[in-house]
C-alpha cells in the first residue's frame, strides 16, 4: 500500500490546507481567464 | 478536526487525514483521462473541418475535464468496493483521506463545466454527447451495470467509446459514419482488454462481488470470449482504410496489429496463465494506440501530400 503524505502537527495540516486553498484559486482564476479569451475568439469571429 | 493547537501532534489512529492536491487529481483518474485526450484529439483531428486552435484546445480539455469528472462519480460511488480490491483500496475515499462527499461535490461540479465550456466553445451536439457520456458512466455503468451484469464492461464501453465521437462532433457540427466506426472500433477492443486484466484480478473481483465475466463464467469462457471479441475486432479495424478515411499504409499497419492481438488472445485461451494475460493486457493499450496514432499519422500526410499537390 502507498505511503501518503500525512502532515504530524497542526502547522503541516495548515500548510497542506494553505498550498490546496492557492491550487484551488490557481484553478478558479484560470477558468475565468479560459472563458475571457473563449469570449474573445468566439466574438472576435475566429472560430 | 482533533487538531487544537499548530504543535499538537496529530496521531495516527484518530483515522483523520488531509487530502493533498495529489488525492484530488487522482480522484480524475488521470491515467484513464490520458486515453480519453488521445482518442478525443484524434476524433477531432481526422474530422472535416477547422477550429481555431485555441478553440480546439479548449474543447478537449472540456472533453478530458468530463472524462475526470465521471471518474470522481464512479470512486464516490464505488467508494465500498473499492476498499476490498487491492487494486483500489488506496484511492483517497477507501484510504479514509478525503470525505466521500469532497468527492461527489468535485464531480458534479466539474461535469457541469465541462459539458458548459465545450457548448460554449465547440457546439451543444458534442456537449450533449458529453453530458451522456458522463451520466452513462457515472449511473449506467457505475450505478448499474458494474454490479449487476458480467456484461458490465461490454455496454459500459461504450462510454469508453464515445470520446472520439464527441472529438468529431465538436469539429464537424454533425456525426456521420466516420465517427461511428471509431466508436465501434473502441467499443469492440474494451472487453478483451478489461477481460484479460479481470482474468488476473479475479480474485480481487470475487472478493468485492463483482459479476465480470471471470467470476461469474471462469476463466475458460472468459478466454473464449475473449477470442470471438479479437476476431471480430481485428478486421473492423482495418475498415477505416476501405471507407476513405485512411489510406492502404494504415490498413496494412491495423492488419498487423490485428493478426498480433488474435495471435495472442489465441495463444491466452491455450495457456489460461497470468503471464499472457498481462501481455495481452498491455499488448491492447499498444495496439489502441497504434490504431489512433495511425489515424493521425494518415489525416496528417494525406492532408499535406494534398496540400501540396
Amino acid at each position: 500500500m502507498e505511503r501518503r503524505r500525512q502532515p504530524k502537527t497542526g502547522a503541516e495540516m495548515q500548510q497542506m490546507r494553505k498550498k490546496r486553498n492557492l491550487v484551488l484559486v490557481g484553478v478558479i482564476a484560470g477558468l475565468v481567464v479560459l472563458f475571457y479569451v473563449l469570449t474573445l475568439v468566439k466574438v472576435g469571429g475566429a472560430a | 478536526m482533533a487538531v487544537t493547537s499548530n504543535q499538537q501532534l496529530i496521531s495516527d489512529t484518530d483515522g483523520l487525514f488531509e487530502p493533498s492536491v495529489a488525492d484530488f487529481w487522482s480522484l480524475l483518474k488521470p491515467r484513464v483521462m490520458s486515453l480519453v485526450i488521445f482518442t478525443g484529439f484524434a476524433g477531432m483531428y481526422v474530422a472535416p473541418g477547422a477550429l481555431h486552435p485555441l478553440v480546439f484546445a479548449i474543447s478537449l480539455f472540456a472533453i478530458a475535464a468530463g472524462a475526470g469528472a465521471s471518474g470522481a462519480i464512479n470512486q464516490w460511488y464505488d467508494r465500498d468496493i473499492d476498499a476490498v480490491m487491492t487494486r483500489t483500496k488506496t484511492r483517497p475515499i477507501p484510504a479514509g483521506v478525503m470525505a466521500p462527499a469532497e468527492a461527489l461535490t468535485m464531480g458534479l461540479v466539474i461535469s457541469a463545466l465541462s459539458v458548459l465550456l465545450l457548448g460554449l466553445a465547440a457546439n451543444w451536439l458534442a456537449a450533449g454527447l458529453l453530458a451522456f457520456t458522463i451520466f452513462f458512466y457515472a449511473v449506467v455503468y457505475t450505478v448499474w451495470l458494474k454490479r449487476s451484469t458480467p456484461q458490465n464492461i461490454v455496454i459500459g464501453g461504450a462510454a469508453g467509446a464515445l470520446p472520439p465521437v464527441i472529438g468529431w462532433a465538436a469539429v464537424a457540427g454533425s456525426l456521420s459514419i466516420e465517427p461511428l466506426l471509431l466508436f465501434a472500433i473502441i467499443f469492440m477492443w474494451t472487453p478483451p482488454h478489461f477481460w484479460a486484466l479481470a482474468l488476473v484480478k479475479n480474485d480481487d473481483y470475487k472478493a468485492a462481488n463483482i459479476p465480470m465475466l471471470p467470476v461469474v463464467a471462469g476463466s475458460l469462457e472468459t478466454r473464449r470470449q475473449i477470442v470471438i471479441y479479437a476476431v471480430l475486432l481485428a478486421p473492423l479495424a482495418v475498415v477505416p482504410s476501405f471507407i476513405g478515411m485512411a489510406s492502404v499504409g494504415y490498413g496494412v499497419i491495423a492488419a498487423i496489429a490485428g493478426l498480433l492481438f488474435v495471435a495472442m488472445s489465441l495463444q491466452l485461451f491455450k495457456t489460461g496463465d497470468h503471464k499472457h494475460s498481462m501481455r495481452l493486457f498491455a499488448f491492447s493499450i499498444l495496439y489502441l494506440f497504434l490504431l489512433f496514432l495511425g489515424l493521425i499519422i494518415d489525416h496528417a500526410v494525406l492532408g499535406y501530400l494534398m496540400g501540396a499537390a
